[in-house]
């Protein structure tokens, strides 16, 4: 039976355009020995535009690290925070980097349960992003406490003084929200890399990285018994993180909801805060994905098929935010509450309108370019219009914590926010403790995963969607 | 499984295919002609695998369910403990047990329980860390976690008899077959 063995050569990278998921010649070993040897090849052989890149976001990671010490020294005043602006910088980063975490858990899980064939290969990367970008939002709350070393005070615990914090607040809901969040992001992260770190095992030439990998794979053998157990825990994992990626940012929008501030004070927060979120995220997948895959060489396998539909998610939930937008702006006006009618208009007109203006043109006008399938086709188009939509968002949040805060009931207490330069450090050093962490991880763990992509592989040579060709036989 | 006989001897005889479809169809084979000991290895999931070796309850989901309303229950009780009995206080004349606010906790204390039940109570029914498997014996085996399918009959199982198992499997569409020692 036993023959001599033909190997086929991995294909040329070559985009299949937007109809296909996958580049043309591949079979199931071909794509693990792409996505694998990005890991594999020498530190030296890496991409020079990754270095570059890793290098801008390490020096911004320093900046984080000043911008944090020093605020740990003189503390929250070296903020532009005053009364009435207590949430500054700090909550508007906190709702922007979660929302940017959301697409990736939509990604790994809803297109999951909606079986969506462009979801695999770029599923990993995603909830990469996802870990990372929480890891920033977790910061900010923490960082805005104070006094930092006592955040476990935040937590229900049997303290000397027999105090508990009150369940009835959304601010002890949001700690729960997001540490299970970050929590269940971590596992279904981890879980995914188990059966790829054992094909990083398998195929190494490295005794250390053989061993590595070895440990990291906890063992996996692929055992039919074991997929068996395996898949089912990763569809419920996916049919837990459903819900809960709707909870999280609906609870993070009760933070504002639940109050009784004019700008505030809505029921239509909550699902527009998930659709922000949303769109948010996929621009960020995005920006993130074009130079990536561009890098290092990927276009065979995150092709114009991922990106068309990213795009087209990013114009949908797009949309609901800007019906969002024009639903905050009728209700201010046909509740007849004086509040609420002159918190829109100081909104548009008030010192803060340049912000309201740069958020509808970011978040609303341009992003429409997206009707256009020539534009949704362009990479740099595409880049462009997904980083304006983060600025967009992020002017979304700051739109509604300043100038929902700086003028509320009496005139009395009305005030300016002017954010510092540590506001800023801190803010763009986020950015450097993500794009850091992101770089290293799609340099140096499998960026997508080789088993779902073998699996989808196999699935599509099965309905005829992909054609792999036979291997001419030895010694033809 | 003899986990723990001593780790000597035969483990079983392994049989390599090149095709999901053909390890199926020798699975399928293999159990119809009595063979109950034996596991499959892919490198991806292949639909009705696990049917075919004649593995069939996983207990997944039903640990997950424990788990949730584990996590369910004990998160309102913590609630509830809070509000009502060890740190009662009015706020604004609302009820101390006000339940409807108890919820997102509630909630996601569910979520996280069955989350960690359904990826750590998945690995721990699969025996899983696991750093050695006599399976890794075999050279061959390190390509299922790649682009190769196996099935392992295992000497465990009372039809095991070494020469004629060998020969049932090579009926088989094999690519080869080896002897995996423990």
């Amino acid at each position: 039976m036993k023959t001599e063995e033909v190997v086929r050569p991995i294909p040329p990278d070559i985009d299949p355009g937007p109809d296909h998921v996958l580049g043309p010649g591949h079979d199931i070993a071909t794509v693990t020995d792409r996505i694998s040897g990005v890991i594999y090849q020498p530190l030296a052989k890496t991409p020079k535009p990754w270095f570059f890149a890793f290098a801008a976001a390490f020096a911004l990671l320093q900046l984080l690290l000043i911008a944090a010490a020093w605020l740990f020294y003189k503390g929250v005043g070296v903020w532009g925070i005053v009364i009435p602006i207590a949430w500054g910088f700090a909550i508007v980063n906190f709702v922007w980097w979660i929302g940017i975490g959301h697409a990736g858990t939509l990604i790994s899980a809803i297109l999951l349960l909606l079986k969506q064939d462009w979801r695999t290969s770029i599923n990993r990367f995603s909830e990469a992003m996802t870990l990372f970008a929480v890891a920033c939002a977790g910061m900010f709350p923490i960082l805005h406490l104070g006094r930092p070393w006592l955040a476990y005070w935040l937590l229900p615990y049997p303290n000397s003084m027999w105090l508990w914090p009150q369940p009835r607040s959304p601010l002890l809901w949001d700690v729960f929200a997001v540490s299970t969040y970050a929590t269940v992001s971590l596992l279904f992260w981890l879980t995914g890399l188990v059966p790829d770190f054992a094909t990083m095992r398998d195929t190494s030439k490295h005794q250390w990285q053989r061993v590595l990998f070895g440990m990291l794979s906890l063992g996996w053998r692929g055992s039919a018994k074991h997929w068996s157990r395996y898949q089912m825990a990763y569809l419920i994992l996916a049919g837990l993180s459903t819900p809960l990626v709707v909870s999280v940012h609906t609870v993070v929008s009760f933070d504002f909801a639940i109050s009784i501030l004019p700008g505030w004070h809505t029921t239509i927060f909550p699902p527009y805060f998930v659709a922000g979120a949303i769109y948010s995220g996929f621009a960020m997948v995005i920006t993130l994905a074009i130079p990536t895959r561009k890098w290092f060489h990927m276009e065979g396998l995150i092709t114009m098929r991922h990106l068309e539909a990213a795009a087209k998610v990013m114009l949908g939930t797009g949309l609901i935010v800007a019906y969002g937008y024009a639903m905050e702006a009728f209700i201010s006006w046909y509740s007849g509450n004086p509040y609420e009618s002159f918190m829109y208009w100081n909104r548009m007109t008030g010192p803060y309108w340049w912000s309201y203006v740069m958020l509808i043109s970011c978040n609303i006008a341009i992003p429409q370019l997206l009707w256009i399938r020539k534009v949704r086709l362009n990479l740099t188009a595409l880049f462009i219009i997904s980083i304006i939509v983060n600025v967009g968002m992020w002017l979304e949040r700051f739109v509604i914590v300043i100038t929902s805060l700086h003028r509320d009931f009496l005139p009395s207490s009305w005030g300016m926010y002017y954010p510092t330069i540590w506001d800023w450090a801190t803010f763009i050093g986020t950015i450097g403790l993500f794009t850091t962490l992101m770089w290293l991880f799609v340099r140096f763990v499998p960026m997508l995963a080789m088993f779902e992509v073998r699996e989808d592989l196999h699935h599509m040579q099965h309905t005829g969607a992909y054609e792999v060709k036979p291997l001419p036989a030895h010694g033809d | 499984m003899n986990d723990n006989a001593p780790r000597t001897g035969l483990y079983g005889l392994m049989a390599e295919f090149t095709t999901p479809e053909q390890l199926l169809d020798a699975a399928n084979k293999t159990y119809a002609a009595g063979y109950r000991q034996m596991d499959a290895y892919s490198p991806m999931p292949v639909e009705g695998l696990a049917d075919a070796i004649g593995f069939r309850k996983h207990y997944v989901s039903q640990a997950v369910l424990a788990a949730g309303l584990t996590g369910c229950v004990g998160g309102f009780s913590l609630l509830y403990w809070i509000a009502k009995i060890a740190y009662a206080h009015n706020v604004a004349g609302r009820p101390f047990n006000s339940w409807p606010a108890f919820i997102p906790i509630t909630f996601e204390c569910t979520v996280l329980l069955s989350a960690l039940m359904a990826v750590f109570g998945m690995f721990a029914m699969n025996g899983l860390p696991q750093p050695y498997h006599p399976v890794f014996n075999v050279p061959e085996f390190a390509r299922a976690t790649k682009d190769r399918f196996f099935l392992c009959v295992e000497a465990a199982d009372p039809l095991f008899d070494k020469e004629r198992t060998r020969e049932f499997l090579s009926t088989l569409t094999a690519y080869e077959v080896a002897d995996v020692e423990n």
